[in-house]
């Protein structure tokens, strides 16, 4: 038996997962229109590599990952590209971002897919580009693109994949459906993994206890596997990549590092079976499971739904009673958000769409005040100190959020469900995560303000040095000019007197100016030795703590002051002479 | 069609702050039910007189501050605190007493500050502590226990009691006594042994002092509820008790003159377990960590003995809580706990490393 550790913190809300779980996966007709975001996952947009007016096969790619965290869009059904425009998508702000729209041909042609169902003839490398190909991204809800996550492991040999059947949240089921129908294609996935890693010593797939018909689905397929179907006690978050991790293997994911950075890779069941579909198969990742729930809705059940479907279209199939409905969340009730409109698309990380009733949901209560009570500090997962946490939100101490670690905070949501005054807890959080990172911005550009015009100041000291030089060298030429002009012109006639005069003139002339011309030269040469020294301390100071760019000015200025001793050197000696 | 916008979660567990309070009023019962046993009607009286005036200087702050009444009265603090009041306050006291400490208590000390949430201090206990050094006589002289009255004597009933307190009428003789603390501190020169054999109080007791023993047993029980019930972790209460036993243990000095008392007559007397499980628990005014609870308890059951052995004042809870609320800020900054993810715990003043 493997040791279970007990992660701490944690709640138990009721799981409410029975009435999603009535009926098998179903399918819904296809929709008119299917809108495709292109930012579905963490990282870079998608880079569209189709027009407006074109038509495409389903599986066709529509847009092309655009940068090593990036992932590509494939076309979930047959049509015509009708636009590509700004369109409201899923996102807590409600806010609009590029979306391809495909208005769909109802034929639901396939492209010709090439599967690779002798995986393990494949290389690492080529296994990855097939699942970067496929835009497969983590569908736990995170989105992190998994080929990325995948190559993450190649810095470190993994030793342990485990991958993430917990599914904590309340009502989503959606995983769960998929293990109890397609249990044999996820044990699939996981050995395409497990090859592509080079065999990790250990393989766990971590699964709650609430799930018993999965469990059974899972051992059933895993005899003699290797892979160990580990199951825990229900708590959320267990299902968090941090937490479950911690459960399985008793290590902790040091703060700032990934679990790669441990020879951990952890990914979500249903990823697994879409990395299954995407090298055996060819199929591309454009449908995933999506439970529905919610009192507002007669049917509760799970669906194999296209990526880009709109939400009105899952609940219009549904008998959706907008009145009943007390909002309408995408993702389960502790993360999830509210949508604003049900026009928005379904996306790969869409794993719930839930429409309580107004007495499942309820609105919420006024907030009172914190009486610090400590139920926060006892629910949360990261062992912070929520009700500490907000009263510095509240009173912008940023220096103290970040010494009680606010950025490990994973808004998981605890705090807020166990406080008895209703504080939105994760709410300030939020909002003073994006107020720090915003200053710390506001900082770095003003650092970078700084270096210029500390660069601009350098700049213009060296323009002074060299135009004072420059007057120093004219100075010079006139004053031997001055010197050498009584000889050239002599005025004609005058009497001896006036000879002797000016031949004794130039006489005291000759003897005298060779003298103060070294005094000066010799000066000018001090000075110039003065600052070569000076600028090379800026240099020594520079290497040790400047920019490269303030590294390449110090040195020039260097250079410029090292010219100026040589030519006043030179200069002396030349007057010496 | 347009829905609304609220951040998660979505739903909350279905304990209110109100609810919390209300369970910590139902876990007072046993202990008020015993004293009242033991010292009749005055406690019930306090506690009417206290929770009136309670409520009516609330109500009247929030009227100035302009936040509505009903629904911050709904909170139950104030009925809490002034609960805990009247079980602190001696029985029979005059009402202008109680309904000083209470408006003290409620617009000094709580609604000053902010409110709910926001007071430093205990409000109960500063609320005690004025009563006590301003009426030094009034508060120290607390009614004998029902099995020890003499037989022709016994509690004044529901009217006499009201007109001693509403009318200043004075007690029969012998319905007041000294308490066991207080007893036991003006008892110098006389081995442990002695102060048991010669007074009643002692005497009769079935462990530790008659009446206080049973009342501190009920306080015990509800606080033990309410540690069942996680309305408070054990962190506190057990560090504080633990001290006064550890501290009475070592200075028991074998029951000599010199010696402060028993461990089972320290835990079982005065404000002990009252104060253990329903002051010390109280969140607003006690550190927030675990670690924290720890040691903010163990200062103050270390204050109490401390008071109690060699200070002037018998009991000392009050005092101790009220130190204790000082040092609670400070004792926060240094026992923050470890979070997930790093090695070492770091301080609350700690200053992010510049990049």
């Amino acid at each position: 038996m493997r040791r279970i550790w007990d992660a701490p913190g944690g709640v138990h809300p009721p799981d409410n997962k029975a009435q999603s779980l009535t009926s098998s996966i179903g399918q819904l007709p296809l929709p008119e229109k299917l809108i495709l975001p292109l930012t579905q996952h963490v990282g870079a947009a998608a880079k569209v590599c189709v027009s407006v007016g074109e038509k495409v096969l389903k599986g066709q790619k529509l847009a092309s990952a655009s940068a090593s965290i990036s992932a590509a869009i494939h076309a979930p059904s047959s049509g015509w590209i009708t636009a590509i425009e700004e369109r409201a998508v899923a996102h807590p702000s409600g806010m609009s971002a590029p979306c391809i729209e495909i208005t769909c041909d109802g034929e639901d042609r396939w492209i010709e897919c090439m599967g690779y169902p002798d995986y393990k003839q494949a290389t690492p490398p080529q296994l990855r580009n097939l699942i970067a190909d496929a835009g497969v991204a983590g569908l736990g809800g995170a989105g992190f693109p998994s080929a990325a996550k995948l190559e993450r492991g190649t810095h470190m040999p993994v030793d342990t994949l485990i991958i993430n059947a917990t599914e904590c949240e309340p009502y989503i089921t959606a995983d769960d459906i998929l293990i109890r129908e397609r249990a044999d294609q996820i044990i699939q996935g996981i050995d395409i993994i497990s090859h592509l890693l080079g065999t990790p010593k250990t393989i766990l797939i971590g699964i709650e206890n609430n799930k018993p018909e999965a469990i059974a689905a899972l051992n059933h397929h895993c005899q003699g596997s290797g892979i160990e179907v580990v199951s825990f006690p229900t708590k959320y978050p267990s299902g968090g990549e941090k937490q479950l991790i911690y459960i399985l293997t008793g290590k902790e994911i040091p703060s700032g590092h990934l679990p790669a950075d441990l020879g951990i890779v952890c990914l979500n069941s249903s990823t697994v079976f879409a990395i299954k579909r995407a090298v055996i198969d060819g199929e591309p990742l454009i449908s995933r499971i999506t439970t529905l729930a919610g009192e507002a809705c007669d049917i509760n059940r799970n669906y194999e739904i296209l990526i880009g479907t709109p939400v009105s279209h899952l609940l219009a199939q549904n008998a959706f009673h907008p009145e009943l409905c007390s909002r309408l969340i995408m993702g389960g009730p502790m993360m999830g958000f509210s949508l604003t409109s049900s026009d928005v698309p379904l996306v790969k990380s869409s794993t719930c769409i839930l429409a309580p009733s107004h007495t499942e949901i309820p609105d919420d209560d006024p907030v009172q005040a914190c009486i610090r009570c400590g139920l926060c500090a006892e629910a949360c997962p990261a062992s912070l100190l929520p009700q500490q946490l907000y009263w510095y939100a509240r009173a912008d101490d940023h220096e103290r959020l970040q010494a009680h670690n606010l950025f490990d905070c994973i808004e998981c949501g605890a705090c807020s469900y166990v406080c008895p005054s209703n504080i939105p807890l994760v709410q300030h959080y939020r909002s003073s995560k994006a107020d720090i990172v915003n200053a710390r911005t506001a900082k770095a550009t003003a650092a970078v303000a700084r270096e210029r015009f500390e660069f601009r100041q350098v700049r213009l000291e060296m323009a002074d040095t060299v135009r004072e030089a420059k007057r120093e060298a004219r100075r010079i030429v006139t004053e031997k000019a001055k010197i050498t002009s009584p000889t050239t012109t002599q005025p004609s006639g005058s009497s001896a007197a006036d000879i002797i005069k000016a031949a004794q003139l130039r006489g005291t002339a000759r003897q005298a100016s060779p003298e103060q011309q070294r005094a000066k030269l010799e000066r000018t040469l001090m000075a110039a030795e003065m600052r070569l020294k000076e600028a090379q301390q800026r240099l020594l100071q520079a290497t040790n703590n400047a920019s490269v760019d303030q590294q390449a000015q110090q040195l020039a200025s260097v250079e410029a002051a090292k010219r100026k001793v040589e030519q006043a050197t030179q200069r002396l000696t030349e007057v010496s002479h | 069609m347009a829905f609304k916008q609220v951040s998660s979660p979505h739903g909350h567990a279905r304990q209110s702050t109100g609810q919390i309070m209300q369970l910590v009023l139902l876990a007072t019962l046993p202990g008020l039910l015993v004293l009242s046993y033991q010292f009749g009607w005055g406690l019930l009286i306090n506690i009417l007189i206290a929770t009136t005036a309670a409520i009516s200087a609330e109500a009247l702050i929030l009227k100035l501050r302009n936040r509505p009444i009903e629904f911050y009265l709904r909170d139950y603090s104030a009925v809490v605190t002034a609960v805990l009041l009247g079980l602190a306050l001696p029985p029979l006291a005059p009402w202008w007493l109680v309904v000083v400490a209470t408006a003290f208590s409620i617009i000094i000390a709580k609604q000053l500050y902010g409110g709910l949430g926001s007071n430093p201090f205990n409000p109960a206990m500063v609320g005690y502590v004025v009563a006590l050094i301003s009426f030094p006589i009034e508060m120290t002289t607390w009614v004998t226990p029902v099995s020890l009255l003499a037989a022709d004597v016994s509690h004044p009933g529901l009217l006499e009691s009201l007109a001693i307190v509403f009318a200043g009428n004075s007690p029969v003789d012998g319905v007041t006594g000294a308490t066991p603390l207080d007893l036991f501190k003006h008892s110098d020169g006389l081995l442990v042994e002695q102060i048991y054999q010669n007074n009643s109080l002692f005497s009769r007791a079935s462990f530790a002092g008659v009446g206080w023993e049973w009342a501190n047993m009920a306080f015990l029980i509800g606080g033990l509820a309410l540690l069942k019930a996680r309305i408070f972790t054990w962190h506190g209460p057990i560090a504080m008790l633990g001290t006064l036993a550890l501290m009475s243990m070592l200075f028991w000095d074998g029951g000599s003159s010199d010696s402060p008392g028993s461990p089972v007559m320290h835990l079982f007397s005065g404000a002990s377990m009252l104060g253990a499980f329903f002051i010390v628990t109280d969140p607003v005014s006690s550190t927030v960590s675990n670690r924290g609870r720890l040691i903010y308890g163990a200062l103050i059951g270390l204050l109490v003995y401390v008071i109690r052995a060699w200070g002037s004042y018998p009991d000392a809870v009050a005092f101790a809580v009220l130190l204790g609320n000082f040092a609670a800020p400070f004792i926060d900054n240094y026992t923050v706990p470890r979070t997930y993810g790093h090695s070492k715990s770091r301080r609350a003043t700690d200053k992010e490393k510049s990049e």
